[in-house]
């Protein structure tokens, strides 16, 4: 199929950019949206000009590196895939597809396509972790029955790939999504229990700091988030930032 | 003369007695000692975080943009560790024979068993984390059994069992990061090693946003960057795992063992076209449950492959399942080198079901009726109808790897809870990469080599679930300690300093290689090398290997070296952010790493585990050892190209295990 | 231990507007109850709308109420006011090309511009009755302040030559309520963490419920006064 593609152009983090256009000629449906990236940018090289800068790395939607906003969404028009797992049998013959990078201040553009995500790592420096050593001489694994039901919810809080897509989807910018999946996943488990209260303050504090928008409870976040983190999670944070601000000493 | 430094003592008291001998260094000298932990995986993040808890300074640098990117992350399975939650009669010794037998007899039996040692601890240091593992509905842990074995000792969460361990050890090193023990260099790429008097004393890295080539000196230097399989250009490592570390660590001195030892998974997706950037594996936790097969008569195969059939259409009488033909006692759970080339043979005799002739199918519908069987009774649902029962089975297929499902529907837009999934052998994961000893260390003193970059625990084949286990015990339970022998006697050595000749030499050297890639006047994109390079490797490297072609393969590679430096074109500059000079500078590398690949293979003329040679197998095509004249690991020193390395071998030696043909039957 | 404070902290900015909000519901009802009144006619329907009046501007307690009731605006709209201007400094450049309509709905995109609706509807709305009421030229019935006459001469388009732009002016403020409503009242549960699978889609639906059956019973005075008038 034939397409054409508007891409994001910016050479540096303080440069002005642009949309550039190509045309795509003989696309596969089975391609990925990456694949059919590299392609243009074979057919760029070739042609003596620069490819197109974006991150990528796994390409099987696990790693959370790829990150465009494929058509006024993130990770493009799929649900619950990130951009290497979508397919270009998502997209119509002729259609023209418009390629940008996440945008938000806490993700300053590096270049074209790549944005600087660090702000995620510093949220989950600030207390995304159990204060425990990695001695191995802890207790035994099975001495603190988990029920069942909890590990499978502070699992699937767990899945968050850190892409992004929440924040780039959300018209406010706001990061809340991957902070309370991380919060959650450890308040789930009584191993991370026992400084959740310290952890919810620290995390919504660094996130702050970063400056992220607000939550506004669109719920765009979870719609766009490739691995289908629930808002849930969100509503546990505010519930356990609250009693935290309410009983921190 | 290669000492592996194996401890003296009764196996199972070599690693408790190494540990209780080794020297320490005491925590206020250790606050004045630098490591640089190359690499944020499970090895490398598990050994930043340790090392920094200890007490070190400890530098961390991954190429990707945040630590947690890391290819560990993407694998799915499982953990192995001999807890014997399950009572089926595991134990630290099952595993080891278990691994060590896995591995065809080429590992070390001291390494082998420290591993399965420390397995345990593995586990409940990642529960402590908060790693959110499978459980059953009592509250604890459950298991699931893979390929090689015959019990069941793999932990897992869904299919991202990897994913939560490296965010586990991402969380350990985060924290080490938020206290200043470690400072952490996203997007930061080993360019190479300095070594100052003959021990390695820093590296030089280039900042891939600025270009900037950057000197870090440090009194040891740990690399934790994984395998070489994306040499294949086509395999299930991520676009950005590369071998540039390793190799120019190789460069420097150290030896290479093994290179030729590289695993070919069985169950990935087919390739679907010549634009293809990556393999995608599906976990070998699908053989649990799900029977490969291919139809019994060429004429079901053309009438798949044109469409006049579907796999459905045909019955049972009509599909060879030839695991369970072939390997009774295992069936579809022997290891991946055994399924890998029952697979290639297969398809070899013509009978691949996909336009490609390169597929083979991976049936659930008899796990979907076992299950629903059980889900009806437990239900107690009277009289059901077949369909009921398919689709209650449906619903516990779903729920144990609901997410693998998707995925290949995903990639293939055929849906595997309808249709059988259709897979074949992709390139898995390095046994192979750089020789160590017993604690770690490269022949280069003061650089060690942790995780996949090492050789030592896997042999000619790892077992399913033992990759994770080891890079988590080199991380976290071996090397912070076997690194500490010799760190004790650089208490005095204080801060080594950049501004040597040693370093100003390597970072010409560096400048120098980058500023002729980028100046090249050639016309070529890396990638289209690299694709050949790929080629070249699968085919005359890949899963059966024979003299004429590893001969072949040799010059071929050689010449595609040369044309690589006349002809490749690097857009961009070298002060900036670009990916095509990163992916240059890695695949220059791997041109040459697939050389001493291939002359490996030849070397050694013997089948064993991964590699097989055409000839040397038994009378039904099973791998045939020769313990006579290879029972060694082959350590190469590297002395000038690739192709006048030199051979240095370390004898394994058996005193607990019998060396034996490895049977599946 | 925090170090933006509960005060400052983006998380408590969303606390006060739900709580706020969630008042400004409370006082939704109870001011939607007492106007219902208005339907009943004839000098009875006179006299208790009035005695109603007159019980709203001096009973002591309702006075405590109705200052809350102001505080809270003012929060409400300071607060939103604060939040949005942020939320636009997050993302400082702009996507070409944005298709929130996918994956959010309208409402909860226009949190903002309903507000500001709102806001517009509440000053003009007060200085028509309220300020009227207060501190206005105001005839008396009976010893009470005689609102129900004026309220129905502002809808009477014999009297009021803008009765008909006026209704209008009330019902599409009613209407950007109904959207302000159906987006924020279960917004503010799940702001103040009070979610689970049980109850949420419980509070779902009656904010769904809330959102069109107060504000209809709003806008259907101003439709009734100017209908039977006219």
């Amino acid at each position: 199929m034939n397409i054409t593609l508007k891409v994001w152009r910016q050479k540096g983090p303080n440069s002005l950019g642009a949309m550039e256009t190509h045309k795509m000629t003989e696309v596969s449906g089975d391609m990925s949206f990456l694949e059919m990236m590299d392609v243009l940018n074979d057919r760029l090289v070739r042609e003596g000009k620069e490819p197109f800068a974006f991150d990528h790395d796994c390409r099987e939607g696990i790693c959370g590196t790829c990150s465009m906003f494929i058509n006024g969404e993130a990770h493009g028009p799929g649900r619950n895939v990130t951009t290497c797992q979508l397919h270009m049998r998502s997209f119509k013959d002729g259609e023209t597809i418009h390629v940008e990078p996440w945008r938000s201040a806490a993700f300053p553009v590096i270049k074209d396509l790549t944005v600087d995500r660090s702000s995620f790592d510093r949220i989950i420096q600030a207390g995304g972790y159990v204060s425990v050593n990695t001695s191995g001489d802890t207790q035994d694994a099975n001495s603190i029955p988990i029920p069942k039901h909890d590990a499978d919810e502070a699992f699937d809080s767990a899945t968050c790939i850190g892409c992004g897509a929440c924040v780039a989807t959300c018209k406010n910018s706001s990061a809340m999504l991957f902070v309370s999946a991380k919060v959650s996943q450890l308040s789930l488990l009584p191993q991370g229990k026992t400084e959740s209260s310290e952890r919810v303050l620290r995390m919504v504090d660094q996130m702050d700091i970063e400056g992220f928008g607000n939550c506004t409870n669109t719920g765009a976040c979870e719609v766009e988030c490739p691995k289908g983190i629930s808002l849930t999670n969100i509503a546990r944070m505010n519930r356990e930032f609250l009693s935290s601000t309410l009983t921190s000493k | 003369m290669l000492d592996s430094k194996i401890p003296e003592g009764p196996l199972a008291e070599k690693w408790s007695k190494h540990k209780d001998n080794i020297r320490l260094v005491n925590p206020a000298n250790k606050r004045h000692i630098d490591i640089i932990v190359v690499g944020t995986g499970l090895a490398g993040a598990s050994a930043a975080a340790s090392l920094a808890e200890m007490g070190y300074n400890v530098k961390s640098l991954c190429f990707q943009d945040s630590p947690r990117r890391a290819h560990s992350i993407a694998a799915q399975g499982g953990i192995n560790a001999s807890k014997n939650y399950q009572n089926d009669g595991d134990s630290v010794y099952r595993l080891f024979y278990d691994t060590v037998k896995g591995g065809d007899y080429r590992s070390r039996e001291a390494n082998v068993h420290r591993l399965a040692e420390v397995s345990g601890s593995i586990i409940d240091q990642c529960v402590a984390q908060g790693v959110p593992f499978a459980r059953e509905y009592g509250g604890l842990l459950d298991n699931r059994s893979f390929g090689g074995v015959q019990v069941s000792r793999t932990f897992y969460a869904k299919g991202q069992t990897g994913q939560q361990l490296l965010l586990g050890a991402y969380s350990a090193l985060s924290r080490q990061i938020s206290k200043g023990k470690v400072e952490m260099l996203n997007r930061h790429e080993m360019m190479d090693v300095v070594k100052i008097d003959g021990k390695a004393r820093g590296i030089i890295a280039r900042n891939l946003i600025t270009g900037e080539i950057e000197r870090h000196s440090a009194h040891a230097v740990v690399l934790c960057t994984g395998g070489y399989g994306n040499a294949f250009y086509l395999s299930t490592n991520a676009m950005g795992s590369n071998a540039s570390a390793v190799w120019r660590a190789h460069k420097k001195g150290s030896f290479f063992a093994n290179p030729c030892f590289t695993q070919i998974h069985p169950t990935c997706i087919p390739v679907s076209g010549h634009y293809q950037s990556k393999l995608t594996l599906m976990s070998e936790s699908l053989r649990n449950d799900g029977r490969i097969w291919v139809p019994k008569s060429k004429s079901d195969v053309e009438a798949i492959r044109n469409g006049s059939k579907k796999a459905i259409d045909l019955k049972e009488d009509e599909r060879d399942y030839y695991l369970e033909r072939r390997y009774p006692a295992f069936g579809n759970l022997v290891p991946r080198d055994v399924a890998s080339r029952a697979a290639k043979e297969r398809c070899d005799a013509g009978y691949g079901v996909n336009k490609t002739g390169q597929a083979v199918y991976l049936d659930f519908a008899s796990a979907f009726e076992r299950y629903g069987k059980t889900e009806v009774l437990t239900q107690g649902i009277e009289n059901p109808t077949h369909e009921q029962i398919i689709n209650l089975g449906r619903e516990v297929v779903k729920s144990k790897y609901g997410n693998l499902f998707d995925m290949y529907k995903q990639i293939t837009d055929d849906n595997p809870y309808e249709t059988p999934m259709m897979i074949y052998p992709a390139v898995h994961y390095t046994m192979g990469g750089l020789w160590v000893d017993y604690n770690l260390m490269t022949t280069v003193p003061g650089l060690f080599a942790a995780g996949e970059a090492n050789f030592s625990d896997h042999g000619a084949n790892r077992l399913g679930a033992s990759a994770l286990m080891q890079g988590l015990a080199d991380g976290y339970f071996v090397l912070p300690y076997t690194i500490g022998d010799y760190l004790a006697d650089d208490i005095r050595t204080g801060k080594i300093p950049t501004n040597s000749p040693e370093f100003d030499e390597a970072e010409k050297q560096v400048k120098d290689e980058i500023s002729a890639l980028i100046n090249n006047n050639g016309d070529t994109p890396v990638d289209d090398f690299h694709r050949r390079l790929g080629l070249i490797m699968w085919n005359k490297c890949g899963m059966a290997r024979n003299e004429k072609h590893l001969k072949e393969a040799i010059v071929e590679i050689q010449e595609l070296r040369k044309e690589f430096y006349a002809k490749v074109r690097v857009s961009g500059s070298a002060d900036d952010f670009n990916p095509e000079l990163e992916k240059a500078t890695r695949l220059a590398d791997f041109l040459e790493l697939g050389e001493a690949m291939c002359l490996d293979a030849l070397t050694r003329s013997e089948s064993c585990g991964g590699h097989f040679r055409d000839e040397s197998q038994t009378e039904d095509g099973e791998a045939l050892r020769d313990d006579e004249n290879f029972t060694f690991v082959s350590a190469w020193e590297y002395t000038g190209a690739p192709s006048e390395a030199k051979l240095h071998k370390e004898p394994l030696v058996y005193d607990n295990i019998e060396l034996k043909q490895r049977s599946y039957k | 231990m925090s170090k933006t404070g509960i005060l400052k902290s983006s998380l408590s900015k969303k606390y006060a507007m739900a709580f706020t909000g969630l008042f400004l519901c409370l006082f939704l009802v109870g001011h939607l109850l007492g106007n219902l009144q208005l339907f009943a006619s004839g000098p009875e329907g006179q006299s208790a709308f009035n005695e109603y009046a007159e019980f709203m501007t001096t009973n002591p307690l309702i006075k405590v109420m109705s200052y809350l009731t102001y505080a809270s605006i003012l929060f409400h709209v300071l607060d939103g006011f604060v939040l949005t201007l942020n939320n636009r400094k997050a993302r400082p450049v702009k996507y070409v090309v944005e298709k929130g309509k996918l994956n959010s709905s309208w409402a909860s995109r226009n949190m903002a511009l309903l507000g500001t609706i709102l806001l517009v509807f509440i000053v003009t709305h007060m200085n028509n009755f309220w300020y009227v009421m207060h501190f206005g030229e105001i005839p008396m019935v009976d010893g009470l302040k005689d609102l129900h006459t004026i309220t129905l001469a502002f809808f009477n388009p014999q009297i009021n030559s803008l009765a008909a732009v006026m209704t209008l002016l009330y019902v599409f403020a009613m209407i950007s309520m109904g959207f302000h409503l159906n987006h924020g009242f279960q917004s503010a549960f799940q702001s103040l963490g009070l979610n689970h699978p049980k109850y949420t889609p419980v509070i779902k639906f009656a904010g769904t419920a809330f959102s069109v059956i107060v504000p209809a019973g709003f806008a259907s005075l101003p439709i009734y006064l100017f209908l039977i008038q006219s």
